[in-house]
């Protein structure tokens, strides 16, 4: 379908270039902070008493570039590449594209100072200082506005699943940062203002990140394997499934707290509900990739994206299991948790991401990968370190939620957690060792003498 | 763009809007005759712990807050809530007590909506992780100097402790500044609402028993 449109008039390479070279920056910076901070539980924290590096504030450097640096970035990119191939129309301006790009960085840079230097805002996953927030408002807004414009002005007949999901997340992204940002700072107080919140944590995740992560699915994985979607009826099913259900979840964040408790069972009900929607998601993609599954070995962004697809099924049935006031007894304020959100952020979105690098970096550089090789060990260590802490930090929520339940003195669960911590920092470091191959090749592919308009780079394990 | 094209824009806003009232709004309608306390209320009463404070450091609680009172009291609440947040410390501390798993015989009385509803919690700190225990009932279970040793070393007074230390609230004679004694106040007022182990409300005159009386029947939890 794209086959006569002059491709680079259509997309901004360049733009698309910043973007990722951004989002890999942020990458790094977000995997060094999160390694410092796992060294704290081992007592060898590397910069102790240092004010501006003192741990619970690198914590929120860590989380916040994981989001909005890395995720966004990726994400902006991946919408530049998709967005004007699926409507036939450029992106509204090249200039507005820019002057975002340089707010988003701007806002990055603001927010990292910011939490450093004790402006912190005590909203978790918007911990942005409160001065960053009206900045990266309207940054959002224009962001919409420049994306949405070949959307709404295109001449093709149906808009692709892919579109609905980013018009959806459109309207979601800016309500959501402003309900979560703004409420529970200046006007929601305490268990009201906790219910908004939990609904800000939630929506992050399930209105921001995941319809376009589902929406970039969506694109990519048909045009890899050149192939239809499996089932145009369940796209719509797990659209409008995922758009209904997904915003109604909050108050699971908050689970036996002083919010009502009619707030808190809508929320389970709801969270078990999407379950249903997400299996039908995962069966259209395995339907896809029937026939097609010899793509797994030979194309490392069809690996990469269905690797993540699996991670997300295995989340979102976590999900349905630990939202249960049953496991929530046992499992909340643990590492369960944070091992939950390691799957869901990294271990989905990351390697998504991961496979829009594979895909879109040639292209924006211009270069074909340099050493396909290492992708493959970079895929492989990551997967390693990650499932390694996903394993290690559910089993350390396990022992400290059962050792708090049997009112074991508190020291007790904290040595006992000692040995998960240790092995925590252990995969993070194979995580970053990891990454170490992957930053290298992002590099060495640039430097690369140019061989003109590269073909669709299809990096094989066998290669 | 298709004529059902905005329709997704327009689900967008509808399925928002539909969830942020369900979880969002209905809250709030529960909760709406329980009055947002402001801080000059809740420091009606300050506790012990405060003036306490003043004895124990009385140079630096001078240079820091003047005397022991209730515009001190405020000022020192603030400061301390305003580095707890600054600090993240919320991100390994909670601050509510849940009816299940024994958190009542570890740490206290059930949390109440009653108890939040000031401009302290605003935004509130419930947190999510316990890397150390929660703080909701923290008032008067320590005494100010092992909070301000706990702040400047935890692990000089508690040895298995991961906590990081915080020297920059101490001064170059490891003294406390208005930073480690306003957090100290403010981990000092935290609880200390609950008397005898019954919930008053913060700010109510001591002796007044149980405020959650006043409670709207549906508001208190029942879970």
């Amino acid at each position: 379908m794209i086959a006569t449109v002059d491709r680079r008039a259509l997309v901004n390479l360049d733009l698309i270039r910043g973007h990722l070279t951004a989002s890999a920056a942020y990458l790094a910076l977000s995997l060094l902070g999160g390694l410092a901070y796992a060294f704290q539980f081992n007592n060898m924290y590397p910069f102790a008493g240092v004010e501006w590096l003192s741990p619970g504030r690198v914590r929120m450097v860590h989380t916040n570039m994981a989001a909005y640096g890395f995720i966004a970035n990726a994400f902006i990119a991946g919408m530049l590449f998709a967005i004007p191939r699926l409507t036939r129309r450029p992106i509204l301006s090249d200039k507005l594209g820019w002057v975002i790009f340089a707010a988003w960085q701007l806002c990055m840079v603001l927010t990292i100072v910011g939490q450093l230097a004790g402006y912190a805002q005590a909203i978790e996953w918007g911990e942005t200082p409160v001065f960053v927030d009206p900045l990266i408002m309207v940054g959002l807004v224009l962001l919409v506005v420049n994306l949405a414009a070949p959307i709404v002005t295109t001449a093709e007949h149906g808009l692709y699943v892919t579109l609905w999901y980013f018009l959806a997340a459109f309207a979601w992204t800016g309500l959501v940062y402003f309900m979560g940002n703004y409420l529970p700072q200046f006007w929601v107080p305490g268990t009201a203002g906790a219910a908004i919140t939990g609904l800000f944590i939630h929506d992050l995740v399930g209105l921001f990140v995941t319809p376009i992560g589902w929406g970039l699915m969506y694109f990519f994985v048909p045009l890899l394997l050149r192939k239809p979607i499996w089932s145009h009826a369940l796209s719509l099913i797990g659209f409008w499934g995922i758009a209904f259900f997904y915003p109604m979840q909050g108050v699971h964040h908050f689970l036996l707290s002083p919010i009502p408790m009619y707030a808190q069972y809508g929320a389970v009900v709801a969270t078990i509900a999407i379950e249903v929607v997400v299996l039908t998601v995962l069966v259209n993609f395995f339907g896809t990739l029937h026939g097609r599954s010899e793509a797994v070995r030979g194309n490392l962004a069809i690996r990469w994206f269905y690797t993540g697809m699996i991670m997300y099924g295995i989340t979102c049935l976590q999900c349905a299991f630990q939202v249960t006031l049953t496991f929530q007894k046992i499992i909340h304020f643990s590492d369960w948790v944070v091992g939950h959100a390691h799957m869901v952020m990294f271990g989905v979105f990351g390697f998504w991401i991961f496979g829009f690098f594979v895909e879109l970096w040639p292209r924006a550089v211009g270069r074909a990968w340099v050493h396909p090789r290492l992708l493959t060990v970079h895929y492989w260590m990551t997967l390693i370190g990650l499932a390694l802490m996903i394993i290690d930090l559910t089993a350390a929520g396990l022992v400290q939620g059962f050792g708090w339940a049997g009112l074991a003195h508190w020291g007790q669960s904290v040595m006992d957690s000692m040995p998960f911590w240790w092995v925590r920092s252990l995969s993070g470091l194979i995580i970053i060792a990891g990454q170490l191959f992957f930053f290298y090749a992002l590099w060495a592919t640039t430097r690369r003498p140019q061989e003109g308009l590269v073909p669709a780079p299809v990096p094989a394990e066998a290669a | 763009m298709e004529r059902f094209g905005a329709s997704f824009l327009i689900a967008g806003v509808i399925t928002f809007l539909l969830g942020f009232f369900l979880q969002g709004v209905m809250p709030i309608i529960t909760l709406r005759n329980v009055p947002v306390r402001t801080v000059a209320e809740i420091t009606a009463n300050v506790p012990d712990e405060f003036y306490q404070l003043a004895e124990d450091y009385p140079a630096e609680f001078e240079q820091a807050f003047g005397t022991p009172d209730r515009e001190s009291f405020a000022r020192a609440l603030v400061q301390g809530r305003d580095l707890y947040i600054a600090e993240a410390c919320w991100h390994c501390h909670s601050q509510f007590v849940r009816p299940v798993s024994n958190e009542d015989l570890r740490f206290g009385p059930v949390s109440q909506p009653i108890e939040y509803q000031n401009e302290l919690m605003l935004p509130h700190l419930f947190g999510t992780r316990r890397v150390g225990p929660d703080l909701i009932r923290e008032s008067g279970k320590k005494s100010n100097d092992w909070h301000v040793a706990h702040l400047y070393d935890p692990r000089s007074v508690v040895p298995y402790s991961v906590m990081p230390g915080y020297p920059w609230m101490f001064d170059e004679n490891r003294r406390p500044t208005d930073r480690a004694l306003a957090v100290v106040a403010y981990l000092q007022w935290l609880g200390s609402w609950v008397k005898d182990g019954v919930i008053t409300e913060p700010g109510a005159p001591a002796g007044v028993p149980d405020a959650t009386a006043a409670l709207p029947a549906a508001g208190g939890g029942e879970g």
